[in-house]
């Protein structure tokens, strides 16, 4: 039996006008998902670092809580890129014989870098946590305990001194590691930003305010996810709460002024980077429409015509003026921050979305346009993994691995801590 | 024997570079690679296109597709011909349908019907990999799969290739594409095959009209190598600084 062949971005891609042969999307929605994922990864972790560094008391309480989060969104950055190499056994590759001249070749570098500061800076964070666990699960009988407490006890890598000494050093290796962090996570992301930036071959990507636009859309993206996530969990202890006292109780009143207190002051943070990062992407598109270079002709028609309803009813309407408003009228209340917190969300990644799939709408003749169709229900392992599914599945495993990263290193109940 | 945990860590990172530093010293390389780097520097391969020479015929994609292994009912090619024809209202009109593999026997250009009266100029236009003299692809390959040759020409390592696309992307002629069996970047190599044996290209062997040709740009006494040294000749898409080693007579401002 013959093997039945197929080219690669067939499935999804529809031709318009002059294409050439050989063009189709190859980026698909994985792409879409990458710099999206390592924007929340680096968002979430400058929201912890305000704290850590620049002593914004205010963000006391999400401050751990990121800071574990982009622990458990970290490995998910590496999903996208594994999930769209045609190779992917040879992934590995990349660390083998990094190839320098390539702006994707640093990437194992920089995120082995980046991953080695938020490990360092979480265990500094535990270490005192980890140490009392030992001491307190020494007594006890149990296999689960027994684990639990070697667990802990490796983690704490021989390091039991708790003197005021040895928690101070702590403190100011947090506050180094979080202070080395901040420019190790932008750079991690505007470097995503790099990579499409500088193929000079497409003439929408090709700009240099790509990484810093990048950057700033990371930053919002990860301060609303972080946001979205402290709601979500606050809600389900307020509703423990009223189910065990009432919904009267001081308990459950004390938590919802917490919660509404956080919010309002994390959400000036979010609005702050939100006006940076419409700034920028606004100055990039009149640039474009006033230097009216060669290739302005189907940039144009690809932006106000073929994808007018992505770019300016989707990304820039719902996802950035309407939260934007909604956040910014006094009075903020939970609801109105959990519909702004969505929209930014989806707005963030509409316009990973118009960059990704936006900069293949059109072809490299300047004569033709391509459409990308995502594959919902997928027949082949290729529809799944650049489809609905494959996102899906990237979408939701970091929440998985908080999940479990959190029976460990409680990063919510403030007592334990 | 007594150690710190200090002096333990020290030690193991030490050891570790220590370890890691002859190991860096060495790159392996393919035994193509190797024969690549060592190969004869007086000789830069050149490709000639005369389209005024092309009528269309298709034997080249045809020629290619068999003796490349490049699936024949796909419609992604090693190179291909556009067809272009221009009506009085300045507009062109471009295709190449299967990479223009079976000719182009019919008049209509996507289901329209173009009429005679209103046509100025049409022509055809072959176009392959430029084996660019600063190629974008071999910059942007993060593994360094694909590399050139010290005689000009870009190959892809389809051992180590992870199939990441973004040569692809960074190809400003549309030349690449994933090969459908091998699932790695894939492109014209001058037949490289062939040439380093002293033999034509296929495309170039295939074309009955001397529309392709094939030259050694070191060598001036060259007959392809003297006709683009002394007749007017253009490259495509010269703004990317890419330096292309494709060269064409008779290119029209309509070539995309």
């Amino acid at each position: 039996m013959t093997e039945i062949l197929t080219v690669h971005g067939m499935d999804w891609t529809i031709k318009q006008l002059f294409v050439y042969p050989n063009e189709f999307i190859y980026w698909s929605i994985q792409i879409v998902m990458y710099p999206y994922m390592t924007g929340l990864v680096a968002g979430a972790f400058v929201l912890s670092s305000l704290y850590h560094v620049f002593g914004q008391k205010d963000l006391k309480d999400m401050a751990r809580f990121s800071l574990v989060f982009s622990l458990a969104l970290l490995p998910v950055a590496m999903m996208p890129l594994q999930l769209h190499l045609q190779q992917p056994l040879r992934g590995m590759n990349v660390m083998f014989t990094p190839h320098f001249t390539s702006a994707i070749a640093a990437f194992g570098i920089v995120f082995s870098t980046y991953a080695a500061i938020v490990l360092t800076e979480i265990w500094f964070v535990y270490r005192e946590y980890f140490v009392n666990q030992t001491a307190i699960l020494k007594g006890q009988a149990g296999f689960a305990n027994n684990f639990k407490r070697i667990l802990y006890n490796i983690l704490t890598l021989g390091a039991y001194d708790l003197s005021e000494q040895a928690i101070a050093k702590d403190k100011r290796a947090i506050k180094i590691m979080a202070a080395i962090g901040i420019p190790v996570a932008g750079f991690l992301h505007g470097y995503a930003g790099f990579i499409f930036g500088s193929v000079k071959a497409n003439a929408l990507w090709m700009s240099p305010l790509m990484p810093v636009i990048f950057i700033m859309s990371a930053v919002v993206s990860g301060i609303a996810l972080c946001m979205l996530t402290y709601i979500i969990i606050m809600e389900w202890k307020k509703f423990q709460a009223i189910l065990a006292k009432g919904r009267g109780d001081e308990s459950v009143i004390m938590l919802r002024g917490a919660e509404i207190e956080v919010m309002t002051t994390t959400s000036r943070y979010l609005l702050m980077f939100l006006v940076a990062a419409i700034t920028l992407e606004l100055l990039d598109l009149i640039f474009r429409g006033y230097t009216a270079m060669k290739s302005w002709d189907i940039l144009r028609s690809v932006m106000f015509h073929e994808d007018f309803f992505k770019i300016f009813i989707m990304q820039y309407g719902m996802g950035n003026a309407l939260p934007f408003i909604l956040l910014i009228i006094p009075g903020l209340t939970i609801r109105r921050t959990v519909i702004a917190l969505v929209l930014v969300l989806f707005g963030v990644f509409m316009m990973r979305w118009n960059v990704v799939i936006g900069g293949q709408a059109f072809s490299l003749s300047f004569e033709g346009f391509m459409h990308y169709h995502l594959p919902i229900i997928p027949h082949n392992l290729e529809t799944f993994k650049e489809g609905l599914m494959g996102a899906l599945l990237v979408a939701i495993t970091p929440f998985i691995l908080f999940w479990g990263i959190n029976k460990i290193l409680p990063s919510l109940d403030q007592k334990n801590i | 024997m007594s150690c710190s945990r200090r002096k333990f860590l020290k030690t193991t990172l030490s050891g570790t570079v220590a370890a890691s530093l002859p190991l860096s010293a060495f790159r392996f390389l393919s035994p193509a690679e190797a024969k690549a780097a060592t190969g004869t520097p007086n000789t830069r391969w050149g490709f000639l296109v005369d389209t005024r020479k092309c009528v269309g015929c298709g034997f080249c994609v045809k020629a290619c597709k068999k003796e490349n292994e490049v699936p024949y009912d796909l419609p992604v090619s090693r190179t291909w011909v556009e067809r272009y024809v221009i009506t009085k209202n300045g507009k062109a009109h471009i295709d190449s349908p299967m990479a223009g593999r079976d000719g182009f026997t019919s008049k209509k250009i996507r289901d329209e019907e173009i009429d005679a009266k209103d046509v100025t100029k049409a022509f055809f236009v072959p176009k392959l990999c430029n084996q660019c003299e600063n190629p974008a692809c071999v910059q942007v390959c993060p593994v360094g799969a694909t590399y050139q040759t010290s005689d000009g020409v870009v190959l892809v390592d389809r051992s180590w290739c992870i199939g990441c696309g973004y040569c692809i992307m960074a190809c400003p002629y549309g030349v690449r594409f994933f090969h459908p069996k091998y699932k790695v970047a894939e492109k014209c190599n001058f037949c490289y095959h062939r040439i380093s044996k002293g033999m034509k290209t296929a495309c170039v062997q295939a074309c009955p009209f001397g529309a392709r040709q094939i030259g050694n740009l070191k060598n001036f006494d060259d007959p392809v190598t003297r006709i683009i040294m002394t007749e007017r000749v253009a490259v495509l898409k010269e703004e990317y600084g890419t330096k292309p080693q494709v060269f064409y007579i008779g290119l029209d401002s309509n070539v995309r």
